[in-house]
């Protein structure tokens, strides 16, 4: 099928998007990586009567030191979390889930913006942000806010932006040495959607955990963080009752749906297989 | 406001685009909606890459947008205003893969073809960022390619020899130069 027909404004300023946006109301969409939206207007699960391009916007580019705080730009493409150096060097998160988002070809055009303002519940992104409690600057018609990773990821597909607002940058905690993370997933097939994944960070003294924050995705409408298994083992050596306590609490954390073809019993016993895994990792990392 | 009025592409106009496609330059009237795999084929008229799915998931539409491979099926020709477009017709005129045509020809790596542009392109990319890839990066690089033919492993072949072959030509080479 084809998209319905809309009308096509390239934006080089956000101020000049939020306005081509703003004018053209409830049906218009801003369009960066396209690599989600093209499909749903080819397939008529949406049918904008306007599309606001942001991928002329400078100011939507390039990822920079500010203080304590990576600021990676909206525009940043999935690509690019594989060969930046200051990604690799202060956010090495971002890097290791890069190569599980969807194939190459899609990785040149998708943009880190896109992922985080679609909030798709099974990609990887929001849930590495979550992990690394960043916080999404977004600009709109009253001005600029940040808002912190936990708040951004309301329900499906719903997330703290307003209708009109643009998701401006991902700023994230620059990543010290003290820290070990890491990532996986499980598919049934390479660059598919996961049954279920995780990004987890840690700050270690030693082989002590003394904080962590574990985050999964496709486990429900939101990338979730699972608490009660990071409070198993905030304070202690991951030993093996240890970890076996924090698998035991994700059936707390995590509440996943019956789907269509994967129970809710399997999808928490994959992220309890998965959790031991990463835990193993970070453990063994030292 | 105005003047963004003024810049706005309206739904039902044709709008005019410049680009430079095999290394011409170009111009063509397309509707905003018109996607660029599209506007290659039917403007113009190079057939060489294909339309399958038109929503990103097998690959038969992949061209170079300034260097890097992208789906044409998940672009606006419009977005496309002021790029660098190569498609397999300039691939294969410029001679930078006849030798992964050849390969592909020689190991049936191909039997409909309509798969082959965008394996090519993907390889292309692949051989240009990593010199030997294993047989595992190289099925990586194509997960996003459909062959409802081949079965993959001629593909997989074809690609891996290339690379073989293109890494002791420069050794080769690099001996030759400094002997
Ligand atoms: C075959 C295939 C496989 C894929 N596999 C995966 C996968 O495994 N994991 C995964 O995570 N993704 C996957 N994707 C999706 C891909 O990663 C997309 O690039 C990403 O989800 C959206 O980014 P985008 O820049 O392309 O956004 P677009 O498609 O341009 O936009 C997506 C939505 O976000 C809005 N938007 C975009 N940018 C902004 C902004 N700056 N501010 C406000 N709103 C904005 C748009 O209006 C739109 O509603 C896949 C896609 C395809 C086609
Ligand atoms: S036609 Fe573009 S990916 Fe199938
Ligand atoms: S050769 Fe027919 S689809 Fe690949």
């Amino acid at each position: 099928m084809k998209a319905r027909a809309f009308s096509y404004f390239r934006a080089s300023t956000v101020e000049e998007a939020l306005d081509a946006h703003a004018q053209g109301g409830d049906d218009a969409r801003y369009i960066a990586g396209g690599q989600s939206l093209v499909p749903a207007l080819a397939l008529r699960l949406q049918a904008p009567r306007r599309l606001v391009d942001i991928n002329h916007i400078d100011e939507l580019r390039g990822v920079r030191r500010e203080g304590e705080w990576l600021r990676i730009g909206a525009l940043t493409r999935h690509c690019e979390m594989l060969t930046e150096p200051l990604i690799a060097e202060f956010a090495p998160l971002l890097r290791a889930a890069a190569p599980f988002v969807a194939h190459p070809a899609i990785r040149n055009r998708g943009t880190l913006g896109g992922s985080v303002a679609l909030a798709d519940p099974a990609s990887e992104f929001p849930a590495v942000v979550l992990a690394l409690e960043a916080e999404i600057e977004v600009a709109g018609p009253a001005g600029r806010r940040r808002v912190r990773a936990e708040d951004f990821f309301v329900d499906l597909f719903e997330t703290a932006l307003a209708p009109g607002e643009l998701l401006v940058a991902v700023h994230v905690p620059l990543f010290n040495p003290g820290q070990r993370i890491a990532f996986d997933e499980l598919a049934r097939r390479r660059g598919d959607y996961a049954l279920v994944g995780c990004g987890i960070s840690a700050t270690c003294a030693d082989d002590l955990i003394t904080d962590i924050r574990i985050a999964f995705f496709s486990v429900g409408n939101v990338p979730t963080r699972a608490r009660r298994a990071e409070s198993e083992i905030a304070g202690s050596r991951l030993s093996p009752d240890v970890i076996a306590a924090a698998q035991a609490a994700l059936g707390e954390d995590l509440a996943p749906d019956d789907g269509d073809d994967v129970p809710a019993a399997m999808r928490l016993h994959l992220a309890r297989v998965l959790l031991g895994r990463l835990l193993g990792q970070i453990g063994g990392a030292t | 406001m105005s003047s963004i009025m003024s810049d706005l592409d309206e739904a039902d106009a044709t709008v005019r685009v410049r680009f430079v496609v095999n290394g011409r330059k170009t111009a063509c009237d397309v509707a905003p909606r018109d996607t660029l795999v599209d506007c290659l084929r039917t403007q113009l008229e190079l057939t060489g890459t294909h339309a399958g799915c038109e929503m990103g998931a097998c690959g038969a539409c992949l061209v170079q947008l300034d260097g890097r491979a992208v789906h044409a099926c998940l672009m606006f020709a419009v977005q496309a205003d002021g790029a660098r477009i190569d498609t397999i017709e300039g691939l294969s005129e410029s001679g930078v893969i006849a030798d992964l045509q050849a390969e592909f020809h020689r190991r049936n790596a191909l039997q409909c073809g309509f798969c082959t542009p965008g394996m090519l392109i993907n390889a292309h990319e692949l051989l240009s960022n990593v010199a030997r890839p294993s047989r595992e990066a190289i099925r990586d690089a194509l997960s996003g390619n459909f062959c409802r033919c081949t079965g993959y492993e001629a593909i997989v072949d074809a690609i891996a020899a290339v690379a073989e072959a293109r890494a002791a030509k420069a050794a080769q080479g690099a001996e030759g130069a400094s002997s």
